[in-house]
């Protein structure tokens, strides 16, 4: 193993070709020990193949990665003892009871006999399946199937954890529950690459990882990506119509963005044109009727959003 | 390739077979069943053939040749035919596939000049059962003549010399009844191995791929090989249960008559356990989805064993090109084996050169299975 200050997990301009089609393209990533990293991004923006490279699963087309210390590549196989994994799609047996999967897997991961009977017992406690031992997994809820499959990923204390999309399809009670155990491991010093497509779990994370169309857009802690990522200042445009009036912010002096979010609009002002004071007569002079007007503490969607449309304008210069 | 996980991996499969009625179905009741079915469906022997006579003189001595053919126990004399036209009715009608008519002038002519002639008349559509009826109505003649013979010198006074008379006494060894079953039954054994074995089998790895169960399990630690040999471990077990189950049935069910070493036949039957489930990992490998899986196992293994083991058709009976091919047809090995040793009493110094081919295909089979499957992806 590599001295503690090492990140545990690092990729360098890894890439994933299909044919012509780029799934990640020259991905550079690093996530600390004891780190809880949050990958966001829409459905195909390549979060499960990057993952899945992570794990040995999948062979990079170009570019290379390190988990706990092991080349993914060549050390696959020494990666694969280091790691804990929960594919997006559920993947207990399901006609094997809980306690059976348990043990399985405790078998497939040689947990020593003498702890078995502890770790499956913290296992079944930690997905809250205590007494459901022999249930058939088949017949369980959503929620505790994935705390259970998670159980089954952390028996024999892996250092790195990877989930991919863990809580979705889980109801909102039972996400938070999930989050709660996802920070008690972190808390025991496991690196954790967590994607999500639920933005509100994106909060959650020490640092987020932007990808979108298999590049890697921004990084940072939630709060760092709300200043530095936005360029101004957002504020919530209660006016009609809404369509004419974000086709004339998108053209005014200093407007960076202006999104329709319900039946409102988030605009984004940056320095030196207009300002909350004078926007309504602005929008007066495109035959648009303001109503109040009032600041937002940007969420982490209004980053993206603006994330995301920078990189299209870009692509659309190009 | 690590004990503890390929035992994990054996009971994990172990569990799932134990908990799909399909795959108990086909590991414990499938050989029960074609058991039954082919030890007492599939006979060559042909028992109470449906024989109609047309007897034109009806005198005492054609009465009794008459009721020779009823007493041979071959044939069933199904009706009793009075006219030309009765005859050919009957036969297009299917109430008989063999007739036997007498002429009007049978005695008279036996009496006069030592000879007389019974027509015989076969429903030739189904060639085979024309063939050995037509040999049965032949030995049931040739009784006849001996015994018209032996009257014959007796009324005259002659005493019977064999001076000039050659008389075949037929010996039949290995299958001394003649009975098809004693030959049949051994080869079904290999049927049911190899039906039990690759159904059961070709399901294992693209069961996985379709639950989903796959990328968890290739993410863990545990090594291709472990993989192969963990799944395949239960599916051996329940294939050499099966193997004695129909074994036993065989010799005290059937008394097939068993003479060869029981070490043995153990040891081909593991043989040949190995490659049907080799194959049948292979193609659950290759093939993702399980149905595919299953019909692609039937195929490859079902096939052969029924038609190009000898199983049924002899070998020897086939076209050169054909027999040629045999030689890459497993199933032919094992039903060698299990033919000599139950049959023959054959020992290894005869049944080496089966052994070795059954030995040799499952080293290569096991070997390709083994590399098979990659714990990737892509």
């Amino acid at each position: 193993m590599n001295p503690a200050q090492d990140p545990a997990v690092v990729a360098q301009g890894l890439t994933k070709r299909f044919g012509h089609f780029v799934a990640v393209d020259h991905l550079d990533l690093s996530i600390a020990r004891g780190e809880v990293m949050g990958f966001i991004g829409p459905n195909g923006a390549g979060k499960s193949t990057t993952i899945r490279m992570f794990c040995g699963l999948v062979t990079p087309s170009a570019g290379r990665a390190t988990v706990a210390g092991f080349d993914v590549g060549s050390q696959s196989q020494a990666v694969r003892e280091h790691i804990g994994y929960m594919s997006q799609k559920f993947s207990l047996y399901g006609d094997l009871t809980v306690a059976e999967n348990l043990r399985f897997f405790g078998g497939i991961y040689r947990v020593p006999q003498q702890e078995m009977a502890e770790r499956v017992a913290f296992a079944l406690s930690m997905a809250g399946l205590e007494g459901r031992e022999n249930a058939l997994v088949a017949t369980l809820a959503g929620g505790w199937k994935q705390r259970l499959a998670l159980g089954c990923a952390i028996l024999h204390r892996p250092p790195v954890l990877f989930l991919d999309e863990p809580t979705s399809g889980v109801e909102p009670e039972a996400r938070r529950k999930f989050w709660d155990l996802i920070h008690q491991l972190a808390a025991g010093g496991v690196t954790i690459l967590v994607s999500t497509h639920y933005m509100d779990e994106a909060e959650y994370c020490n640092r987020i990882a932007l990808i979108d169309r298999g590049k890697l857009m921004a990084v940072g802690s939630p709060g760092e990506l709300r200043t530095r990522e936005l360029g101004g200042e957002l504020v919530e445009v209660a006016c009609a119509p809404l369509g004419a009036a974000r086709t004339a912010l998108l053209t005014a002096p200093g407007v960076v963005e202006a999104a329709i979010f319900g039946d409102k609009l988030h605009v984004v002002l940056g320095q030196g044109g207009l300002t909350s004071e004078t926007l309504p007569d602005f929008l007066q002079t495109h035959g648009v009727q303001t109503g109040q007007i009032r600041d937002v503490v940007p969420s982490l969607e209004d980053v993206f959003v603006r994330i995301v449309s920078r990189a299209q304008d870009a692509r659309s210069a190009a | 390739m690590n004990l503890r996980r390929l035992l994990a991996m054996a009971y994990k499969e172990a569990l799932q077979i134990w908990r799909d009625p399909r795959s108990l179905a086909i590991a414990l009741i499938m050989p029960l069943m074609q058991m039954g079915l082919l030890g007492y469906g599939v006979s060559l022997d042909i028992k109470h053939v449906p024989l109609c006579v047309y007897d034109q003189e009806n005198s005492q001595l054609s009465r009794a040749i008459d009721s020779r053919f009823q007493a041979a126990g071959w044939f069933s004399i199904t009706h009793v035919l009075h006219s030309q036209a009765d005859l050919r009715n009957a036969m297009n009608a299917g109430q008989c596939i063999a007739a036997v008519v007498i002429p009007v002038d049978f005695s008279r002519h036996l009496a006069s000049t030592g000879t007389a002639s019974i027509q015989a008349i076969f429903d030739a559509t189904d060639v085979n059962t024309t063939n050995i009826a037509q040999g049965y109505l032949q030995g049931v003649i040739a009784q006849t003549n001996a015994q018209i013979q032996a009257q014959w010198r007796a009324a005259h006074g002659v005493q019977p010399t064999l001076i000039g008379q050659v008389n075949l006494q037929p010996s039949t060894w290995f299958n001394e009844t003649l009975d098809s079953r004693n030959f049949i039954i051994p080869g079904v054994v290999a049927v049911i191995l190899a039906l039990v074995g690759a159904q059961l089998t070709s399901l294992t790895v693209s069961r996985e791929w379709e639950r989903g169960t796959m990328e968890q399990l290739i993410s863990t630690p545990v090594t291709a090989l472990e993989v192969m040999l963990g799944k395949l471990l239960p599916y051996f077990v329940v294939g050499m249960v099966d193997a004695v189950v129909c074994l036993g049935l065989a010799v005290y069910w059937f008394g097939v008559p068993m003479r060869g070493n029981l070490v043995t036949l153990f040891a081909a039957t593991a043989l040949f356990s190995m490659v049907i489930l080799g194959i049948g990992y292979l193609i659950s490998v290759r093939i993702r989805s399980q149905l595919g899986a299953s019909q692609i196992a039937l195929l490859v293994t079902m096939l052969p064993t029924t038609l190009l083991s000898g199983y049924t058709f002899p070998i020897d009976q086939m076209p050169a090109p054909i027999q040629a091919l045999t030689l890459i047809v497993y199933p032919r090995y094992y039903v060698t084996i299990l033919r000599g040793i139950f049959l023959k009493g054959s020992g290894i110094a005869d049944l080496w050169q089966p052994l070795l081919g059954l030995l040799i295909f499952a080293v290569v089979i096991v070997y390709l299975a083994a590399r098979a499957f990659h714990k990737r992806l892509d």
